[in-house]
């Protein structure tokens, strides 16, 4: 590593269950983590860390709870490292159509959709990810070859508007985006934490990437969407 | 393209592994974070330990190994073996568990599987399957009638009969929120004969979830055949692994060299 972030990598906790799989894998490739669920401190980190597992709904809700909507796309704008995992990245679209649609966070243009029918659902082990023009190039994919394997668990993926920010696809009934990356935002639909030595190195280099980025490296812009309309079952509104 | 999976699974017992022939005579195959990491290099795409006495205080030495595990293998760990409660499944997926198997007590409680899924996910649930063909009725001359299965539950000497059939009981537990079937053929197992194909196919072709193959196996060709006639997504296998009669990248290179594609 280049330089050292001076603050931790916040992990953000809003109660998935593969939390502390992230948080352990992380931990193995040297990373300084602070696991929180405080949008202050989501605010105030160098970078931050989405995991995810589960339903897009659950965990919309989980954060519109905790406050952490707001912090998310914050984070961003401000050109922080982001790295969503599985529905951390899911949940970045503008919508969602699992258990009835409903607005996600509108980081990305697209929709989270169900993965066609014709094969066993959820796709559950190894596939592979296929490089899309230069993304092989970039830091967080160095020294992972292309075509290498890494674990899914899932059911829904995401349909994104634009299309350049695809750097990995996948097969599966569709060739779907498995990872995309733009500017400082970056989000993986496999499980790096679960992926063996090249879900690690992914994570490794996501920590380096996250340690050496500067503002010149360019901050995301959101798109203009609306996300404003409450959740359904949402008590709150 | 979705690899086919090859999933060594370690009974263990008062935290070593043990592996018996038909669930008896347990021979001590070593220590379960050594060969949880052995087999990750040697590139198994997932592990299952399944915990063979599972008294409540062997529990708390399970979900040590687990942890000690979960912090150096990076792959995907089930567990099994004596949970009963949601509450059980928490204690192992806070271990570093990433999914949960269940036989006996989702037979007594079919609502586990419900609740597991709903707390948990889906994915979380695995259902493990005992089945026993059931002989063909004597006297009826009914020899061409499709085979049946019965399902068992209490793995090993004093397993005991439900009288639920296996793929009724499979196709009720996907729909109660079970995300992977694990079948296990009491026929098959620890013969070293390989799969009860027409048992795999019959589930496997009838549910929309995954589909892994346990019981039998002795050499490679029986986990090709698991996959291909069988039409299993995974097979997961025991003693073949843990005696160094093959090694999971022996296994890899042959069904490679026949056409399914594995993890390399």
């Amino acid at each position: 590593m280049n330089t050292q972030l001076e603050r931790p990598i916040a992990v953000i906790d809003y109660g998935a269950g593969n939390l502390r799989s992230v948080v352990r894998a992380l931990t193995h490739v040297g990373a300084p983590l602070h696991v929180t669920s405080n949008a202050a401190e989501v605010l105030t980190a160098p970078a931050v860390v989405l995991p995810g597992v589960g339903a897009t709904l659950d965990t919309m809700q989980s954060l519109e709870r905790l406050g952490l909507i707001e912090a998310i796309r914050t984070s961003v704008r401000a050109g922080k490292p982001f790295l969503g995992i599985c529905v951390g990245m899911q949940v970045l679209c503008e919508q969602s159509e699992e258990f009835g649609p409903h607005p996600c966070l509108g980081v990305v243009g697209g929709s989270v959709r169900r993965l066609p029918a014709g094969q066993k659902v959820p796709q559950i082990g190894w596939n592979q990810l296929h490089y899309t023009n230069a993304s092989g190039a970039h830091p967080l994919f160095a020294g992972i070859p292309e075509q290498s394997d890494f674990y899914f668990v899932h059911s829904y993926y995401c349909d994104l508007t634009d299309t350049h920010m695809i750097a990995t696809t996948t097969e599966y009934g569709l060739a779907f985006p498995s990872a995309l990356l733009r500017e400082n935002l970056a989000a993986v639909q496999f499980h790096p934490e679960k992926s063996g030595r090249w879900g690690l190195q992914l994570l490794a280099n996501f920590v380096a990437w996250a340690s050496s980025q500067s503002p010149s490296h360019g901050r995301y812009t959101l798109p203009e969407v609306s996300v404003e309309h409450p959740l359904p079952g949402d008590k709150s509104n | 393209m979705l690899t086919r999976r090859i999933i060594p699974c370690l009974d263990v017992k008062g935290g070593r592994v043990v592996k018996g022939v038909a669930f008896l005579n347990h021979r001590d195959a070593g220590d379960p974070v050594a060969l949880a990491a052995a087999y990750d290099a040697a590139g198994a795409d997932e592990l299952v330990f399944y915990d063979i006495t599972a008294s409540s205080d062997e529990r708390a030495i399970m979900a040590d190994v687990v942890e000690r595990t979960a912090a150096q293998v990076f792959i995907p760990l089930t567990v099994g073996g004596g949970i009963r409660t949601t509450d059980d499944m928490y204690r192992m997926l806070r271990a570093g568990a990433d999914k949960i198997s269940i036989n006996t007590a989702a037979v007594l409680n079919p609502q586990l599987i419900e609740d597991g899924a709903k707390r948990f996910g889906s994915q979380c649930i695995v259902l493990s399957i005992d089945a026993r063909r059931v002989p063909p009725s004597e006297g009826t001359g009914a020899n061409d009638a499709p085979p049946r299965w019965e399902v068992f539950t209490h793995t090993g000497a004093n397993a005991r009969a439900t009288s639920l059939d296996a793929i009724e009981w499979a196709r009720r537990g996907v729909a109660l929120g079970a995300g992977e079937l694990v079948i296990n053929s009491m026929d098959a197992d620890g013969t070293g004969s390989g799969y009860d194909l027409a048992l795999l196919r019959a589930i496997s072709d009838q549910v929309g979830v995954p589909v892994i193959a346990s019981g039998g196996v002795g050499t490679p060709n029986h986990m090709l055949a698991g996959l291909v006639e069988g039409h299993a997504d995974a097979v997961l296998a025991a003693s073949i692994f843990h005696f160094g009669q093959y090694s999971v990248s022996d296994v890899k290179h042959y069904l490679a060299a026949q056409g399914v594609p594995v993890r390399q």
